[in-house]
């Protein structure tokens, strides 16, 4: 049996993520600690990061879940680390467009992270993509507050 | 009687589905409708649309006689001894919860015991988890043996005289297994407890007989058993009912309203405050004609032997673990299981994109996953409905998942 379609969504570079994910574990000289899970389907994802001076220094996750989640949390450490928050949060922004199939800003480089484009079009897989990018947000809007 | 005929009373299932026939093997969230249910509904609301139990007027008799047959036919169904004992409900979680805020508010003080297993659904689990908080009563559960069975032995140590409800899966929903709730039912009356059974995933495949089991209560859905979503019962013993306080309170449910007191209807009545499920009931009456036509025996003969075959078949896949007891005798038609390096999410999406519906997730069991040490799986769940065809689709679709992931990898 032929998997066109799903060649779309699983692309070579997501499963390298996934089998080889990068930044994997947790910072010891962390300062944002957000745990996050899917409670539909049990995917969960501990994101620790290190933010200086409103710059993201270091990343790493840990967690279980399927390969979408997992590779995309990789990807996500990976864009994040060594940008400055706002930077983070836009990167954020304009993945969750690219997921919901809207319009999204194409002036910055998305990098490995474009090969999950494919996954906006398998709306049950969506929020396996989005959890990791979630706890981010969270984790540098809730250090924004304090 | 069982036959490919079956599968043409449901309409649904003759589509395709990312170009494929669709499988349709998640019967254990939720049932196909045959045509005989959605007839009903269409009957019902065409022909005798009116509210219940108050009108002079003709339609008002009319929904009033077909919401209370199917109240007869409910009762027939599970051998109750009266109408009196079955209550209409929105589902499942309705009655457990409903059973726990009533009975067990007035019978569970601080330090009083509330005996659940490991494999019970969070619909079985966070009711009493909320009661016994409440309360400052001990929620103990009863640990499954290897093979994802429940032992008399291990009840017995776990309901002791403090214990005031134990409250029990029939049908596991992730495992298949089918647990002693008679037996239960019998160690629970020796210490002086009551028996609530979860038979959400009994109802529709095995011939259920309250009074045979002796539960006090049990709890379904009728959309598992080929109803309509939002309706489901609360059986209760007619004497426990009679005790029990209603839990909403409304219009229907009263008999007397005063300024600051009022008095209740008779049973069943009085838990079934506001306008009830009319067009669902009178459907789900639809669904038990169309279950008895067939007859509950056939239906479970034939969820044996198609988790029989579809085991025997899945098993020959390398790498595929199957949780739960491997006699298919000791199981209802559910397969839970795993494929080795591949995340059932990712399974479900193959399976999906070959037409092929299965369940992935924690199924509502998250302690039972906890207890299997895995995050997730993935379920075929069979019914009447479904033949060995499907399982060749699924064990087609399984082995092209696994290659898939092999070559990506």
């Amino acid at each position: 049996m032929s998997f066109n379609n799903l060649d779309q969504l699983y692309r070579q570079v997501i499963m390298d993520h996934y089998k080889t994910p990068r930044n994997k574990g947790s910072l010891e000289n962390d300062n944002i600690n957000i745990e996050m899970n899917n409670p539909t389907c049990g995917d969960r994802i501990q994101l620790t990061l290190q933010v200086e001076e409103g710059i993201v220094k270091d990343a790493k996750f840990d967690g279980e879940g399927c390969s979408i989640s997992m590779a995309s949390a990789s990807m996500m450490t990976q864009a994040v680390k060594g940008k400055d928050v706002e930077t983070a949060l836009r990167l954020s922004k304009t993945f969750s467009d690219m997921m919901l199939g809207k319009e999204y800003d194409d002036s910055i480089d998305l990098g490995d992270i474009e090969a999950l484009q494919g996954v906006s079009q398998f709306p049950a897989r969506i929020k396996c993509a989005t959890l990791a990018w979630k706890a981010m947000e969270k984790g540098v809007q809730n250090e924004e507050k304090s | 009687m069982i036959n490919q005929e079956i599968k043409s009373y449901f309409p649904i299932l003759n589509q395709e589905i990312n170009g494929h026939p669709l499988v349709y093997l998640d019967s254990a969230a939720t049932s196909q409708k045959p045509v005989q249910v959605i007839e009903a509904l269409k009957k019902y609301y065409e022909f005798d649309n009116s509210n219940v139990h108050r009108g002079v007027h003709t339609l008002g008799n009319r929904a009033t006689e077909h919401y209370e047959g199917a109240r007869e036919k409910v009762q027939k169904f599970i051998n109750a001894d009266s109408t009196e004992e079955i209550v209409f409900v929105r589902g499942t979680t309705t009655a457990i919860n409903t059973i726990a805020q009533s009975y067990g508010r007035a019978n569970v003080e601080e330090g009083d015991e509330i005996v659940i297993t490991y494999m019970e659904h969070h619909s079985n689990i966070i009711p009493w988890q909320q009661l016994a908080k409440e309360r400052g009563a001990i929620l103990k559960y009863v640990e499954l043996e290897e093979d994802g069975t429940i032992s008399l032995e291990q009840v017995r140590a776990a309901v002791t005289e403090r214990t005031k409800i134990v409250s029990m899966v029939y049908v596991s929903n992730v495992l298949g297994t089918m647990n002693p709730v008679k037996e239960v039912a019998q160690i629970a009356h020796e210490n002086g407890a009551v028996l609530v059974v979860d038979g959400a995933q009994a109802a529709p495949h095995l011939k259920i007989d309250v009074q045979q089991l002796d539960c006090d209560f049990f709890a379904f859905s009728g959309h598992k058993m080929c109803g309509p979503t939002g309706i489901g019962v609360m059986y209760g013993k007619k004497a426990l009912l009679n005790n029990m306080e209603p839990v909403e309170f409304g219009g229907e449910m009263i008999d007397f309203v005063g300024l600051y007191d009022s008095t209740w209807k008779e049973l069943p009545w009085k838990f079934e405050g506001g306008t009830p499920i009319i067009a669902g009931a009178v459907a789900l009456g639809a669904a038990i004609d169309f279950l008895n036509e067939i007859g509950l025996n056939e239906i479970e003969k034939h969820e044996h032997e198609m988790a029989a075959y579809a085991m025997n078949e899945m098993q020959q896949i390398k790498g595929l673990d199957i949780y739960g007891p491997k006699d298919p005798g000791k199981r209802a038609g559910i397969v839970t299981f795993n494929l080795k390096e591949v995340h059932p999410h990712d399974v479900a999406t193959v399976l999906d994109m070959s037409g092929i519906a299965v369940r992935a997730g924690h199924h509502c069991a998250q302690p039972l996953m906890k207890w299997l040490d895995v995050t997730a799986t993935a379920r075929a769940s069979f019914y009447l409905y479904n033949n060995e065809a499907d399982v060749d689709r699924l064990v087609e679709g399984l082995r092209s998942a696994k290659e898939y992931f092999s070559d990506v990898f």
